[in-house]
């Protein structure tokens, strides 16, 4: 097992392995986005309170479920490259936090869109709203200061500890609406009851979850790839690999 | 599907206005970001195939590009 993530940290493999992998995962996240776009937009019924606002949903839930695993993942990799100083954890993290930040607006936007006709409000500075708004806030200073040092290593470095510490602000989001009076409604999947609402509405919203979920296991593997031939350039690999693959389809 | 079906489709019982630009938003963010990492992509590799000069592309990161 130990030795399998030692593999795996080693750019030169994580690039091959991502590489194999990569097809599969755009597929299956145009297949389900595809599937789930349709069946959240003409198959499945309107709510007979929110009416065909409802089918906001089937974005709001999958990009603000997403801001926050996206954070997650942000954290453990930073935690990763400060502790043991592996650089593709690093890298992962670079690829990553750019589309994390764009969830977590797309989350904003979708709710707001939902709350005007629901609530009567676009906002409201409520537990919920108020802690996925420092997440857009955490997510960009996360970003930043990458850039904001002249050297690359202490940029890296200082990202990964604002994403370890702002990691905090999950769980307050999470639990947010348990916790306060909000006027957000409390999560509609759970590992330990059933869902709320009926299965002609959670399961295109799954399907729509699993869709974003699957796109972002993409793009990650694709970016970090990248990411990967940028930084490791110098290397006799990168070298060799870009030779084989000159003049053809590049893959 | 008849045009009315259609029309009231797109109607979205009256919520077009919140229904359709959330939805648009968050598909285009998609896209843009798939195209970005295809487009990233092929610029890092054109970068590697250019005959180096000297070193590999943290020298040609901050050089005047003449295309």
């Amino acid at each position: 097992m130990w030795r399998a993530i030692h593999r795996l940290g080693s750019p030169a493999i994580f690039y091959a392995v991502a590489g194999r992998l990569q097809p599969w995962c755009w597929a299956l996240a145009i297949a389900l986005l595809l599937a789930g776009s349709l069946w959240g937009l003409v198959w499945a019924p309107a709510d007979y309170q929110q009416g065909d606002s409802v089918r906001i949903l089937y974005v709001h839930v999958p990009t603000a479920l997403l801001a926050q695993s996206v954070f997650v993942l942000l954290a453990a990799a930073g935690g990763v490259f400060l502790v043991w100083r592996i650089k593709l954890a690093d890298m992962l993290a670079a690829a990553i936090a750019p589309f994390g930040a764009l969830m977590t607006l797309l989350a904003l936007v979708s709710g707001a869109l939902w709350g005007l006709p629901t609530w009567g409000t676009w906002w409201v500075w409520d537990a919920r709203l108020t802690s996925m708004l420092i997440q857009l806030f955490l997510y960009l200073g996360v970003i930043a200061l990458r850039g904001a040092y002249t050297a690359a290593e202490s940029g890296a470095r200082a990202s990964a500890l604002l994403a370890l510490v702002g990691v905090v602000n999950v769980p307050i989001i999470k639990f947010s609406v348990d916790w306060w009076q909000t006027l957000h409604q409390a999560a509609t999947f759970s590992l330990v009851r059933p869902p709320s609402m009926p299965a002609s509405m959670w399961l295109p919203l799954l399907v729509m979850v699993a869709g974003f979920y699957a796109f972002f296991v993409a793009l990650a593997l694709t970016r970090t790839r990248s990411e990967i031939l940028r930084r490791e350039s110098r290397t006799r690999w990168v070298r060799e690999r870009v030779a084989r693959t000159t003049g053809k389809a590049a893959r | 599907m008849s045009l009315d079906a259609l029309q009231a489709w797109l109607a979205m019982g009256g919520d077009a206005r919140y229904v359709w630009p959330a939805w648009a938003l968050a598909l285009a963010v998609l896209a843009g970001c798939a195209l970005h990492a295809r487009r990233e992509r092929r610029r890092v590799l054109d970068a590697l195939r250019r005959p180096a000069r000297r070193g590999g592309m943290e020298d040609k990161r901050d050089a005047h590009d003449p295309a």
